[in-house]
């Protein structure tokens, strides 16, 4: 009985994955593959449907659609009820969509505000000394200082902490003072969450008693125990060219010297040229040069606010100023894809949207401002700042960034009950440590330093820009590994047990933030692996799993 | 398939608790509703809207022989897998034919008996109730053994304009072997435009 609705439910995701694919340059490909290979001897009428397939797998190309059609399955809209609306299958709870249409509209107001204070439009096309002004100076746009000190950023991952306060289910109450039902920390909605033994069996991989890239590669550890036959899988990995089996591998670390393209891999954003044809290098290429075209016909107000959140945040940041031509040309891009607009199937946030005259008529068009929906806060340009170190060729980096956005980074700024959303990731982080460090998180709400607000900005970024690049690549690998964000509320977690002891004896907000800004220091300078896999693994005693990460490190 | 639901009154919901629903201060943690069917219906599918409601025991009321029999088709069948948390409050929900224990057949009441064991919730129920009749042939009888691997033809599939599900199985396996003219769509060599007819002032952004 229960299968019968299973199958059903799969013959319709079938369904959807081959109209996505039809008509894509994969699909192009794999037909003149086919045809082509009609010419070898091997292919014989009689077999002619066998054939045609094992040539296909054999050339590798069975493993490319294979691929595809994992990568279509992550970003696949959940399966929904026939009666339930679209927007019910995006997002359930009706008091969280009305949350985000009205932190929307705040953020609508505010950019149009700004538009009409500095008399800049939101949209313009370029004139043509412009145009040429800035393709001869595409690969140098960071010596430019243009006067931004009027440009604001739309907002800030605080003024978002806010909204996410005050949201509230009316079917529930809650009042100010602590009672039996009370929630210690910021969040007050009941989503379900995950706590220590259901992450156990969600995260095996990162137990006691598997190795991991980030603590059993230490220079003290010999390599035959476990670096060597990792570094070892990983080739074999890569040379398959298997993304599922690449998401698997990622969980226990990924080698410095394949990240880059086991990340492409999971992905599956591009291939390795000398294994498959070089069309796909070409394919990529294409699509960046039409959205660097883009960027040079029409300037928009939202290329300010980047240019405004790359100098205030990764020129700044030691590990990324050198980066910065590359962000602005990712970025600026990025405002002008269209593509990313697909992302609005699954995510319940809406794209802005504005009327413009069309030339011909007097009649009035509605378009999507910017191309791409999203429009970015100050720090959003760390989420591409950390991918600068993997890879050096625009549009290798492009497609990457925008992948990894259209499938997480996206959740960490819209209100959803998503387990991966950024809802649920700090209730996750005040429940983890309201449960396993009861005393400390009861202290620093009573001295008003709800630890949340210390975490968010950690938690938003996914430790972007917190800690150090290598650091930081070794958690974004098992994110990507475990194709959830879960990793960074644990870690945000494991940042306040670490310096527990000193935090009890702190008595403000200010001293707290700077105790674990030098915690934060401390573990992008030892390893902050051990602390996700003491979190996770076999604790004996609460208490003594955080011991075991104290005695670690110090 | 889209039957249309058949007519009923959905009578107001009773809760059911200990002590006096007027002054005591707990909530209830069950309300029964029953709806009235006009005629006697072979039921092939009761569809609601959860709101906050953990189990849901439906029972229903036969008619036998000019006597009528209460019989309970689905018991304690969960809605939300933790009562305390968020997750299926607002689901949309079938309970098909397959999934009740007996024959919902010639049925003049339904009682839905909810319970919500947490005390999270201010409230708790059920909406839009619909419930479908089964078809006018019985597809579900002497159905051979090899059909029953196949997509049932009753399953309410939305698929929204796209092909069915059983041809574009079949098609898979055509499109190795390139003997089926493929449907040309437009490779997707250009991104899409954003603009309109070269033009993209924005002036200001729209609230609607």
């Amino acid at each position: 009985m229960i299968m019968m609705d299973e199958s059903a439910e799969l013959s319709v995701s079938i369904t959807q994955i081959v109209q996505r694919l039809k008509g894509t340059h994969l699909h192009s490909q794999l037909e003149k593959q086919a045809k082509e290979c009609l010419h070898k001897p091997e292919i014989k009428l009689e077999t002619l449907k066998d054939d045609v397939r094992r040539f296909l797998k054999a050339s590798g190309w069975e493993r490319k659609l294979q691929n595809a059609v994992y990568r279509e399955l992550h970003i696949l809209p959940p399966p929904g009820h026939p009666r339930a609306p679209p927007e019910h299958t995006k997002e359930p709870l009706a008091y969280m969509r009305k949350a985000q249409v009205n932190w929307e509209k705040r953020i609508l107001k505010s950019l149009n505000s700004m538009c009409t204070e500095l008399g800049i439009p939101l949209a313009r096309k370029r004139p043509v000394p412009e145009q040429k002004e800035l393709t001869n100076k595409w690969n140098e746009m960071g010596t430019d200082e243009p006067d931004l000190s009027k440009f604001r950023p739309v907002y800030a991952p605080k003024d978002f902490l806010e909204v996410l306060v005050g949201l509230k289910n009316p079917n529930n109450e809650r009042s100010e003072d602590l009672t039996v039902r009370s929630h210690w920390g910021l969040i007050q909605v009941s989503l379900n969450v995950r706590d220590i033994p259901q992450m156990r069996e969600m995260y095996p991989e990162l137990g006691i008693t598997y190795g991991q890239l980030g603590i059993d590669d230490h220079t003290h550890v010999p390599p035959d125990l476990f670096e060597s036959e990792h570094i070892h899988i990983g080739k074999k990995v890569e040379s398959e060219q298997d993304s599922a089996a690449a998401q698997q591998y990622s969980r226990q670390g990924c080698p410095t010297g394949l990240r880059a393209q086991l990340w492409s891999l999971i992905l599956n954003t591009s291939n390795d040229p000398e294994f498959f044809c070089f069309n796909f290098i070409k394919q990529d290429i294409t699509h960046y040069e039409q959205l660097k075209a883009r960027v040079i016909h029409h300037d928009l107000l939202v290329d300010n606010l980047i240019y405004k959140d790359v100098k205030l945040t990764a020129s700044n940041d030691d590990y990324y100023f050198v980066f910065e031509d590359y962000l602005y040309q990712v970025l600026l891009c990025f405002s002008r894809d269209t593509a990313v607009l697909e992302h609005f199937n699954y995510n319940c946030a809406t794209p802005p949207k504005s009327c413009i005259q069309s030339k011909s008529g007097s009649e009035q068009c509605a378009v999507v401002y910017p191309p791409n929906g999203v429009i970015p806060f100050h720090g959003f340009s760390m989420y591409v700042a950390p991918l600068c170190f993997l890879y050096n060729e625009p549009s290798k980096l492009y497609s990457v960034f925008r992948e990894m956005y259209i499938r997480y980074f996206f959740r960490l700024h819209s209100i959803s009950s998503h387990p991966s959303g950024i809802v649920s990731l700090c209730l996750q982080f005040e429940r983890l440590l309201q449960t396993h460090l009861p005393q400390l998180f009861y202290h620093l709400r009573e001295i008003g330093a709800q630890p949340l607000r210390i975490a968010f900005k950690w938690i938003v970024r996914a430790f972007s820009g917190y800690l150090s690049t290598d650091q930081l690549l070794l958690l974004w690998d098992r994110i990507l590994g475990y194709d959830s964000l879960e990793i960074v509320a644990v870690l945000a977690a494991a940042v306040f047990a670490f310096r527990s002891e000193n935090l009890m004896e702190v008595t403000s907000l200010a001293s707290a933030e700077v105790v674990t800004c030098v915690c934060m220091c401390v573990l992008s300078n030892t390893k902050i692996v051990s602390s996700l896999t003491a979190n996770t693994s076999n604790p004996v005693h609460p208490r003594h799993m955080f011991q075991n990460c104290w005695d670690n490190h110090f | 398939m889209s039957a249309k639901a058949v007519s009923c009154t959905i009578k107001s919901a009773v809760a059911l608790q200990i002590g006096d629903a007027v002054s005591d201060s707990s909530r209830p943690g069950v309300y029964i509703t029953d709806i009235t069917l006009a005629e006697p219906v072979n039921i092939q599918e009761i569809s609601f809207k959860n709101y906050y409601s953990a189990y849901l025991t439906v029972r229903l009321q036969r008619r036998e022989d000019s006597s009528a029999k209460w019989v309970t088709c689905l018991r304690n069948y969960c809605l939300m897998s933790n009562p305390h948390a968020e997750a299926g409050s607002h689901d949309y929900f079938s309970i098909h034919r397959h999934q009740m224990l007996t024959e919902p057949d010639n049925v003049t009441t339904v009682r839905l008996i909810l319970r919500q064991p947490s005390s999270e919730w201010l409230n708790f129920s059920i909406e839009e109730i619909s419930i479908y009749p089964c078809a006018k042939e019985d597809l579900e009888r002497d159905v051979p053994a090899w059909l029953s691997t196949l997509t049932p033809v009753e399953e309410p599939l939305d698929l929204n304009g796209l092909p069915d599900p059983e041809t574009v199985s079949s098609s898979i396996q055509q499109m190795w072997a390139l003997t089926e003219i493929m449907q040309a769509s437009q490779t997707a060599a250009s991104i899409g435009r954003f603009d309109v007819e070269g033009s993209y002032d924005v002036k200001l952004l729209s609230y609607t």
